[in-house]
């Protein structure tokens, strides 16, 4: 009762690494909750999955093993998590942002009528007084996320609902291991206990999973583009440069919707978060939602010929210039001078 | 012949792909005057798969519902003249500050007060939010299954429908029975334009509130020109709990917001003659940061 809780997805028979990102994040929180971290797992043969999962600080494990439950589907996966939250009514409850998270998260909270704040970039443990009715709450989560419009950042919080529902992208959390020997209880789950007959409406009837070609979120280098860039052409060069320095190109949000590169390569709050050695902003001006997903890259470039360009202000260099004059003399220079 | 009742759930989002250097007040706060309102883009690409379905089956009727303030019947027009049959504003001083769950507790009350549908369609998300919630909210509180990140309608009767889904990694076909919620991925086929003969005759279908400012003499228009007139709702027209509306029915709440000051760093700049940049390039090599 009242722990923290985290969904654990599984990817084509592992775990996806944005719930060993939230079990870590869980643990922090459930720590200065003084509370215990639990982890939900629901899929078909999970023999074995506890030793995975037990150190990154998971107290107790509900597994919940059933051939309905895989591959996801909405329905069955909703029911038994549903069934599971009201039973032991967890405080906190966690999800990766991804398709599968984001199809569960909303229809569970419906469900629960619990509020859910999607794509948070930061998760902290504080207090909240309703100055109206003199009433304090202690040891809220709050959900921090950016919000419309670029410069704000709001922090959300779930008062009197339970559990207070949240979900984070890949990568946004760090993974980290907690204790090798943490000692891990496991709970097996009758699933078709909280199954319902109509929770079977949707029939997959073909799956053709492919890896996408395209993972920035590695790369030691990014040279990444803004709208300001201006057309698909203009990107080549990007790619020339990131090619040759052994890097990716990424992109704002901006770029992707004018379709100059694919959705894969958006980094920020709603894209991929990196932290690269270098960033190589070009003509990026630096919205909130975008720097959210950059900000703690070691190095970061920024081209740009507004010198009051807000990603100027975290950029440990700044060319004062225009991005298609100022690559191609990168470009040249590496070429003569690397070894 | 098959037919089908589709409601299409669009909203009116300020576009926050065109945010200017004004967007910001020197406050921090947002600047909405100078956004430019517009119809959610994928709610756009969601009324393409409801147009495909009546391309297909003629007599089928397509129903657009939005909640919002009154300036959000433009949408509803926007929907007109591409091909949507019906329009309906939510509109309710009680909606204020709705969150994803209040805002989906009044849809699907409004739905029930439809009450005739095969399936609803909506986008996935909006551009201002981005949270992707409210179509999974809407089936849940219809008790209805959910398809979300479609691609393509591939087929559909009266018994079942099959639909392509887009996701992170691959493509999923599924099949379900009807009724059914579906969420539209912007993967998914732009909306076609608006079609001219429709522009005419729906560019001056307002709802009735707008209608009685400007003066008109509603009771004509009503009777001569229904297509004319954009169905209004506020909360006495749906059967609702009115504890579960707006602000008071959300469950998240808003703590506060901040303005982003970022930690200026000793940033090093530089102009961009080929001295400046062959200096900062040796200077990158050397330390090791690239090459």
């Amino acid at each position: 009762m009242n722990n923290v809780s985290v969904y654990c997805e599984l990817e084509e028979g592992k775990i996806a690494d944005v719930s060993f990102e939230l079990l870590s994040k869980g643990r922090t929180l459930a720590n200065q909750l003084n509370c215990k971290l639990e982890a939900y797992l629901f899929g078909h043969k999970l023999d074995g999955f506890e030793k995975e999962l037990a150190p990154y600080g998971v107290d107790i494990l509900y597994k919940a093993d059933d051939a309905h439950l895989s591959p996801y589907t909405t329905l069955p996966h909703t029911s038994v998590m549903v069934g599971l939250f009201k039973e032991n009514k967890p405080q906190v409850a966690l999800m990766g942002a991804t398709t599968i998270g984001r199809d569960l998260g909303p229809r569970v909270s419906s469900a629960l009528g619990s509020g859910l704040t999607a794509d948070c970039t930061e998760l902290e443990i504080g207090e909240h007084e309703e100055k109206k009715e003199k009433k304090i709450y202690n040891n809220l989560l709050y959900q921090i996320r950016p919000a419309f419009g670029g410069n704000i950042i709001a922090t959300i919080i779930n008062p009197d609902c339970r559990p207070q529902m949240a979900t984070v992208r890949e990568g946004v959390m760090k993974k980290v291991i907690y204790d090798l020997k943490h000692k891990c209880e496991v709970v097996n789950v009758d699933a078709k206990k909280y199954f319902d007959e109509t929770d079977f409406a949707v029939k997959i009837i073909e799956r053709h999973i492919e890896e996408s070609k395209i993972n920035i979120k590695n790369s030691p280098v990014i040279v990444s583009g803004g709208f300001g860039v201006g057309s698909k052409e203009n990107f080549q060069l990007l790619h020339r440069l990131a090619n040759l320095l052994g890097g990716e190109v990424g992109a704002t949000r901006a770029a992707v919707d004018a379709g100059f590169v694919e959705h894969e390569r958006q980094v920020g709050q709603t894209g991929v978060t990196v932290r690269p050695k270098v960033y190589i902003a070009c003509g990026i001006s630096g919205q909130i939602q975008h720097l959210a997903g950059m900000q703690e890259s070691s190095i970061i470039i920024s081209i740009n010929n507004d010198a009051n360009a807000p990603i100027n202000k975290i950029a440990n260099y700044v060319i004062n210039g225009k991005v298609e004059n100022v690559v191609p003399k990168m470009i040249k220079y590496f070429k003569e001078n690397s070894k | 012949m098959n037919a089908f009742k589709i409601i299409v759930l669009a909203k009116q989002v300020p576009d926050t792909r065109n945010v200017g250097k004004d967007a910001m007040k020197a406050d921090g706060t947002v600047n909405r005057a100078v956004l430019p309102a517009i119809f959610n883009p994928e709610d756009l690409h969601a009324l393409e798969q409801a147009l495909r379905i009546k391309d297909q089956f003629p007599e089928s009727i397509i129903t657009l519902l939005t909640m919002g303030p009154v300036r959000a019947a433009e949408i509803l027009r926007e929907g007109f003249y591409r091909g949507a049959d019906d329009g309906i504003l939510l509109t309710d001083r009680a909606f204020a500050g709705s969150d994803t769950l209040a805002t989906s507790y009044s849809l699907s009350c409004a739905i029930k007060k439809i009450k005739d549908f095969d399936i609803i369609i909506c986008g996935r998300q909006a551009i201002d939010g981005d949270t992707a919630q409210v179509g999974p909210q809407v089936a849940e509180k219809l008790h209805i299954p959910q398809i979300t990140y479609c691609e393509e309608i591939q087929a559909i009767d009266k018994k079942k429908i099959t639909v392509k889904r887009r996701l992170e990694r691959g493509v999923e076909v599924v099949e379900c029975a009807l009724p059914v919620l579906i969420t539209v991925n912007n993967s998914a086929p732009h909306c076609r334009p608006r079609n001219a003969k429709r522009l005419m005759k729906f560019k001056h279908a307002t709802t009735m509130s707008k209608h009685q400012e400007t003066g008109g003499d509603y009771l004509a228009t009503e009777n001569a020109n229904t297509h004319l007139s954009i169905k209004e709702w506020g909360i006495s027209n749906i059967d609702c709990e009115h504890a579960q509306l707006g602000l008071a029915g959300s469950p998240t709440k808003v703590k506060k917001v901040d303005n982003i000051v970022f930690q200026s760093k000793e940033s090093k700049r530089i102009d961009d003659f080929d001295e400046d940049i062959s200096l900062l390039m040796k200077e990158l090599i050397d330390s090791h940061i690239i090459g």
